[in-house]
């Protein structure tokens, strides 16, 4: 919410008009066909048409992958092959506007999704999350192993960035069309993400979040060497006098 | 009234604080058999100031619990339970080790103490035995009723699954015309099946928590598609499905990992979350990593006038995990 207040803002002083975070102005294309020359092109090739076996095409991408891809800083890419991963972002908010921008610009594709997680209920998140999500991404979203790639934790992961993945399917995770997750569903799942950012740990030390065997072998070896302590203490032969 | 409570009060703490010697037991004449020991005033009052703290934190965790509403209270009634089992244990230690009177004795193995009697129980033993005239059979007797109790002990563990008959395990609830439905009884059109996402599938009119009920189905692009001959003819227009329960262990499939970009990410894959075994749909369900020691049991599909996925026949293999002379016949309808 703030970010996108501070959007508008900066636009509005920008280019002293009333326009929305969503509007494009052709100013705002060109610049991104600028910086598309400079940090894109050289994979995705010109005007976005894709090379072989690099590169997919970015034609009918859409604002929505090109909003995920870049403020995610899975694009642009260290090495081509390699899994995305989240790093630290090379745009500022501007640059990052103006690219988006363009790549919509490119085709008919979907606009920048507006979830409203304050619309969802978080049981019914938990139940969907648990049947599409937590194969991989771990109940609690802590991230896991799936073989050939890392699905990641999702702690950073804003609202957006997640209403935009389940869509895309970025790198090997599957795609899941609206008849499989409403944007109802989504809104619940988003929910339910953000509730186990920070979950209510009744149990006291969480341990990570993985579960019983982290917990158990923590209670073992603080309750065996306790247990050897008190052997030793009480066992201790008494001297003779 | 206000009197008579303080004399009370000052006579009870007279009598619990006061310092005094027990009365004997019996007459004191005799000689002692425990050594009088030293007095360890320091030791006694560490063990009465452990059992008073065990006594203040045994009541915190009652008024905790009292006071509802706190913030950590689990934490806190843990904590006040947990420091004062510690203390009332230290105070037991401390009582052991330093105030109650010890001392170490070696005592010999006492000698055989009854040489004649022991001869005579084994006599007697042997000589009870003289109305016996057929010992052997006696002996097998014994012997059979305490080996087929062994055995009556033994017998439920058939219940832990079959050992001669494993029908049971080849039958599927799929066969020929069945229309496959969603996990809420919709039956699935082959249009609603997309490229790079997977479904999950049950049999129409057949028990959902069978074994051989689920199915993942996914779509393939034709041109990924590499069936081995014997499973020819499976896909319907790209679509091919297969048993959802992996052939190691038994998990359910749960992830599918299917490339955005194919030329420069993973192949797509079925995998198993609990032991990562992986499966390859385009080429039949082959293994491609992981424990699994078999391909995953593939379904043939068709899509029939009204665009409906039905089964076109059985699985190609047994369903779930494996089992002694699993590769013996195929699955069962």
């Amino acid at each position: 919410m703030r970010r996108r207040l501070v959007t508008v803002a900066v636009l509005a002083g920008a280019l002293v008009l009333p326009l929305g975070a969503s509007a494009a102005t052709p100013a705002q294309v060109e610049r991104g066909n600028h910086l598309y020359g400079r940090y894109c092109l050289s994979c995705h090739g010109a005007k976005g048409s894709g090379t072989p076996n690099t590169a997919p095409s970015l034609r009918g991408a859409g604002a929505l992958a090109a909003d995920f891809y870049l403020r995610t800083g899975y694009m642009p890419l260290h090495e081509v092959g390699t899994q995305p991963r989240r790093t630290r972002l090379l745009f500022d908010e501007g640059e990052l506007q103006a690219l988006t921008a363009y790549v919509a610009s490119l085709g008919q594709g979907p606009p920048i999704p507006k979830p409203r997680p304050s619309r969802g209920n978080l049981a019914e998140g938990m139940h969907a999350f648990t049947d599409h999500c937590a194969g991989c991404h771990q109940i609690v979203a802590e991230g896991g192993y799936v073989t050939g790639a890392l699905p990641p934790a999702l702690e950073n992961a804003t609202d957006v960035q997640i209403a935009e993945a389940v869509r895309i399917g970025p790198y090997v995770m599957p795609t899941f069309s609206k008849q499989q997750i409403s944007d109802r569903t989504l809104d619940s799942i988003i929910a339910y993400v953000d509730y186990v950012k920070h979950p209510d740990d009744r149990g006291g030390w969480a341990l990570g979040h993985l579960g019983p065997v982290p917990e158990g072998l923590v209670t073992w070896l603080i309750a065996a060497a306790l247990a050897v302590v008190f052997c030793v203490v009480i066992g201790k032969r008494l001297r003779r006098t | 009234m206000r009197e008579r409570l303080r004399t009370a009060a000052v006579v009870l703490g007279l009598l619990v604080l006061r310092r005094r010697r027990p009365e004997p037991l019996l007459p004191a004449e005799q000689e002692p058999i425990v050594p009088e020991g030293s007095k360890q005033p320091r030791a006694e009052l560490l063990a009465l100031g452990l059992l008073l703290f065990a006594v203040v934190c045994f009541a915190a965790f009652v008024a905790v619990y009292a006071l509802d509403r706190l913030p950590r209270q689990t934490q806190l009634l843990g904590l006040a339970l947990g420091l004062g089992l510690l203390s009332l244990a230290a105070a037991l230690i401390v009582t052991a080790k330093r105030l109650v009177v010890t001392e170490e004795l070696e005592d010999d193995y006492p000698a055989f103490e009854h040489p004649e009697e022991q001869e005579t129980i084994v006599r007697t033993a042997e000589e009870s035995g003289s109305r016996l005239t057929r010992r052997r059979l006696f002996a097998l007797g014994l012997g059979a009723a305490g080996g087929t109790l062994g055995l009556a002990l033994l017998a439920p563990l058939a219940s832990l699954g079959p050992v001669i008959d494993m029908n049971p395990f080849y039958r599927v609830p799929w066969r020929r015309g069945r229309r496959l439905i969603d996990e809420d009884g919709r039956p699935y059109r082959a249009s609603e099946i997309d490229e790079g996402t997977f479904y999950t599938a049950f049999p129409e009119g057949a028990d959902k928590e069978e074994l051989g009920s689920p199915l993942v189905v996914v779509r393939l692009r034709q041109s990924e598609l590499d069936l081995p001959p014997e499973n020819a003819g499976y896909a319907a227009r790209g679509i091919v499905a297969f048993s959802k329960i992996c052939t190691h262990a038994g998990c359910a499939i749960a992830l599918y990992r299917t490339p955005l970009y194919p030329p420069a990410e993973p192949k797509p894959a079925l995998v198993c979350p609990c032991h990562y075994s992986t499966f390859d749909p385009a080429t039949g369900g082959t293994v491609i990593f992981g424990p699994a020691g078999r391909k995953l049991p593939m379904l043939p599909l068709t899509i029939d006038r009204r665009g409906y996925l039905r089964a076109a026949g059985t699985f190609d293999g047994p369903v779930g995990p494996s089992w002694w002379g699993v590769r013996n016949r195929g699955a069962k309808a």
